[in-house]
């Protein structure tokens, strides 16, 4: 059988900054290898989520199969294993680049080595994967391939010399990537009579197949029949059907062997049962240990999710649960707020994911939400001795009953040009950011080592880099633990009562700038209304900040002809339509995005 | 025989003001000759339709009708004479700017049965009228008003406005002192509206120059100081915008908030017609029973009398309350509709607000 020769395998990926091309290298390999025809290619059929080709990112970690000849007559397969490039996304990144044995780097011949490149290849070189570089869009006008393969050699330290100039959009030079991959890029190894070990580096449902389980085999062979046991999850079946990835398809095969990269289904029916990192071995005949590296993956940034029409609530419920079949990072549970009814505390790894679900229930299934502000969890050390992981801020007990409260810590690294140093520093040191080092990479750019709060960092922290860098900086980050931190409360109050739906935790030195904001948007949201309302914030009994929202403006006496009656109704019909998108909180109505102004306080 | 209210629609003027974005515009002798041609034509082609009506109110908007010939004039009333059966004591309007009459067009509308005169002033402030780009100086108005009352007109409607451009309160309340002591049986007080597609626009739309402009307080000062004002000197609300000595409330206008029938006639009037409301030339919208009743609503409460609960039931088969007896309750709960009698009317606070409670009646019937 043609795929079990190792020595004709190549498993590896692509990493890349985002835009630098990945995807668009992806289609042109595809299509070079014949598998599909010019006419059959969508654009970046890699990613086949309408989202992710709108975001331009890769969300979920795929994988496809496609067959070389090369130029010495022998046919190869390559099993390519997309990875997400978000840093959400960083464990699922690190698990996929585990099932190969290379990857390729793509780095953009007008931009040159960026932040995220470094965080890359060093990520694949954990992995002791071999690194063969391409330099890409050698079409544009800027391109500079002999500087940017100095560059590589010196910044990153791989030998680059012969690296492929490219241009993936114009498909020029694929042969030559093609080729280095069979010469440059290493044959797996393993034993095929060897106890199963296999690498799980994601998982789908399917509503006819249940959980499709990806996974690189290590050692051994898995097959029909074959009695499988989760190494970490415990969860036991039988195996129905194993196979390889087709171009956007599923397509069986007898067996997989140690080398391959295929996907195994079994009548599993949750995506919580196969986590990523997690080894696959044989319930029968069990490897002595599981791979190394798997770790439970935990959300970082909680928000409330509420549907704008109470009545959808179990919409919401059904959306969310089968959002999470695929998604086993996805957590929520029911709550229930004062001002927004009921609805969910939801879990994300990161910001993009939250907007990316958020997307999703609207879009996939057409739901009107009202999200609250996303916060981070806090311990809470309380004065008897029990520690509380905070979620939802306004389940923080009294302040006489809170002894001290810690606040998740990340590592951050800001790649930045040396000439805005001055103001990336600046914006970190407003965050609360403890400066920890910097080095010059080359004579114009330094990456930055900074200490971060977690929560300076969900809001709009990306924006604001981008904004004072003019796009130049990009962002890496990675937790470090907890730290102990002066935090505090701070609670509005519209027309003088307290919606507990935008109550935020706030750094207590910060917390008068961010009252006196908040305060500030709110007033721009709230539309006026029959009568004035006052919007404070609040720490405790304590006002910090006060705005006023005015009276209803007075309409004007507009003459009214019997030509304008149709004109005059669309004018009312208006008016009725915006008051639908508010939510009643009290005798106020509050536009539904008003729940996520904290997040937009730095807006101009 | 059902009555109807007639509209002919006179696109012409010398100069467009700055603010209008009404259908209208300067044109050559020629064009006002053939427009006139095709009108009557127009007015003929309803024949058939003006078996079942009687007219009882006549309005000549614009533009400027005064701008066209007394002749040209004469054939329009004469083919509407013709056409339909015009009650003896229908009101009969025009509209006319300054300096676009003489004592004989006076005459001539006169003769042919017009017997109400509604005359742009918009402000008694020279500076303010050149800002809003009037063709006309208040003294010229001034001529233009005696020469009417000479000639016998009896019931004069004058345009003012505010919230114009560079206006104060002190001047704004001049104006109005001004037009009152000249006792027009009519006053039209409304405040600029700032449409888009005019120069105005260009030059104050989405809050560009909003220094020039009286702020939103001050207007709210004019606003309460017109109604203060006019009726100081006898005139009472009878409609948000309008003002009337005793007796002289513009029939025409009112019809429009009762739902009477009519017909407009020329480029782009509109008609109410067996329910069906359309644009000279357009598609006809149908209107469901619940568009009417909602019409009923925000139309007729438009009117300072309010809207009848015993026409409502007559002429829909079900009771207000019924029908819309929820918003009712909530907006006399927040204090902008009170019912008098068999009427529900806005209050102070609600005709401040109308559109908000106006808002109310729709989709919810």
């Amino acid at each position: 059988m043609a795929g079990t020769d190792q020595s004709k395998i190549r498993n590896f990926c692509i990493i890349a900054h985002i835009d630098h091309g990945k995807s668009t290298l992806a289609d042109r390999m595809i299509e070079m290898t014949g598998l599909l025809t010019s006419r059959e290619m969508q654009s970046q059929v890699l990613d086949n989520m309408e989202l992710e080709r709108e975001r331009g990112i890769t969300i979920k970690a795929q994988a496809v199969r496609i067959v070389y000849k090369a130029k010495n007559g022998e046919e190869y397969i390559f099993n390519l294993i997309d990875t997400p490039g978000h840093v959400d996304f960083n464990y699922e990144v690190s698990r996929s680049l585990a099932a190969c044995d290379g990857a390729i780097l793509v780095v953009d011949a007008a931009q040159g080595v960026e932040a995220q490149t470094l965080a890359n290849v060093y990520l694949a070189l954990d992995h002791d994967l071999d690194v063969m570089p391409v330099i890409n869009k050698i079409d544009l006008p800027s391109a500079q391939p002999e500087r940017v393969i100095e560059e590589i050699e010196e910044i990153i330290g791989i030998e680059a010399e012969d690296a492929p100039r490219i241009s993936a959009k114009r498909g020029i030079n694929i042969e030559e990537v093609l080729e280095q991959i069979v010469e440059k890029i290493p044959a797996p190894g393993g034993d095929p009579e060897a106890p199963l070990q296999a690498l799980i580096f994601d998982s789908i449902y399917d509503s006819y197949k249940g959980v499709i389980v990806f996974c690189r085999i290590k050692e051994g062979t898995v097959k029909k029949g074959t009695p499988i046991l989760m190494m970490a999850t415990g969860a036991k079946a039988e195996v129905v059907e194993v196979g390889y990835f087709g171009a956007g398809q599923f397509i069986p095969c007898e067996e997989l062997t140690a080398g391959m990269v295929g996907y195994i289904t079994a009548s599993l029916k949750n995506v919580k049962d196969t986590r990523v990192g997690d080894t696959v071995t044989n319930a029968g005949r069990p490897c002595s240990e599981p791979l190394p590296g798997y770790k439970k993956v935990n959300p970082m940034v909680y928000c409330g999710m509420y549907p704008a029409d109470g009545a959808k609530y179990p919409d919401l419920r059904d959306a969310l649960e089968k959002l999470k079949l695929n998604d086993a990072s996805l957590h929520f549970e029911p709550e229930t707020s004062i001002a927004l009814g009921f609805g969910f505390r939801c879990g994300f790894l990161g910001l993009l994911h939250l907007e990316i679900i958020q997307e999703r229930l609207e879009r996939e299934y057409n739901l009107d939400l009202v999200t609250t502000a996303p916060s981070v969890i806090y311990k809470v050390y309380k004065t008897n001795g029990d520690v509380i992981e905070l979620t939802n801020p306004s389940n923080l007990p009294d302040p006489s009953e809170i002894d001290y409260m810690e606040e998740p810590i990340v590592k951050a690294e800001v790649m930045v040009t040396s000439e805005f140093i001055g103001s990336i520093m600046d914006l970190c040191q407003e965050r609360r950011g403890i400066y920890e080092g910097m080095e010059y990479i080359e004579e114009t750019r330094a990456v930055l080592h900074y200490r971060l709060p977690l929560n300076e960092i969900i809001y709009d922290f990306f924006d604001a880099l981008k904004s004072r860098s003019r796009g130049y900086a990009s962002f890496d980050y990675e937790v470090a633990g907890y730290e102990q931190s002066e935090l505090v409360k701070l609670d509005i109050l519209i027309n003088k009562e307290e919606v507990d739906a935008l109550s935020f935790i706030v750094h207590a030195g910060t917390a008068y700038e961010r009252g006196r904001k908040m305060c500030e948007k709110l007033k721009e949201e709230i539309p006026r209304q029959l009568f004035e309302i006052p919007i404070q914030a609040a720490i405790g009994s304590k006002i910090i900040a006060r705005e006023t929202v005015k009276a209803m403006r007075k309409d004007v006496l507009a003459k009214c002809y019997g030509g304008d009656i149709t004109r005059k109704k669309k004018l009312l019909e208006k008016q009725k339509e915006g008051k639908k998108r508010m939510r009643q909180v009290g005798n106020v109505e509050i536009p539904q995005k008003a729940f996520m102004s904290v997040l937009k306080l730095d807006d101009k | 025989m059902r009555p109807l209210e007639l509209y002919i629609h006179i696109p012409f003027c010398i100069k467009k003001c700055k603010y209008c974005d009404f259908l209208s515009g300067p044109a050559s002798e020629g064009e006002r000759a053939e427009y006139v041609e095709s009108l009557c034509r127009k007015i003929r082609s309803y024949a058939e339709l003006a078996k079942a009506y009687r007219v009882a109110t006549i309005f000549v908007g614009g533009g400027t009708p005064s701008i066209l010939e007394a002749e040209q004039m004469k054939r329009i009333f004469a083919a509407m004479g013709e056409t339909f059966q015009i009650e003896a004591a229908a009101e009969v309007s025009m509209e006319m700017n300054p300096g676009t009459v003489t004592k004989e067009k006076l005459n001539v509308y006169k003769s042919i049965g017009i017997n109400r005169l509604s005359i742009g002033l918009q402000s008694a402030d020279n500076k303010e009228l050149a800002a809003l780009g009037r063709i006309h100086t208040y003294e010229e108005f001034l001529l233009s008003y005696y020469m009417a009352r000479e000639a016998g007109f009896q019931n004069i409607n004058i345009d003012l406005m505010s919230a114009i451009p560079f206006q104060t309160r002190e001047s704004c309340e001049k104006s109005l002192r001004t037009a009152a002591e000249l006792k027009p049986e009519h006053i039209s007080a409304y405040s600029l509206i700032i449409e888009e597609g005019t120069p105005f626009y260009e030059k104050y739309g989405e809050g560009k120059n909003a220094a020039d402009l009286p702020d939103e307080d001050t207007e709210r000062l004019m606003y309460e100081d017109t109604k203060r004002i006019l009726q100081e000197y006898g005139y009472h609300r009878y409609e948000i915008s309008n003002y009337a000595k005793e007796g002289y409330e513009c029939q025409h206008n009112l019809g429009y908030w009762e739902r009477t029938e009519y017909l407009g006639i020329g480029t782009g009037a509109a008609s109410l017609i067996d329910n069906r409301r359309f644009m000279e030339g357009g598609k006809p919208e149908e209107l469901s029973i619940s568009d009417q009743m909602a019409e009923y609503m925000f139309l007729g409460l438009r009117k300072m009398k309010g809207v009848s609960k015993q026409k409502f039931a007559e002429s829909y088969g079900s009771s207000m309350e019924t029908v819309y007896g929820t918003v009712i309750e909530d907006m006399k709960e927040k204090g902008l509709l009170e019912e008098r009698g068999d009427y529900v009317l806005l209050t102070e606070r609600g005709i401040d607000i109308s559109n908000y409670v106006m808002s109310g009646f729709l989709g919810t019937g």
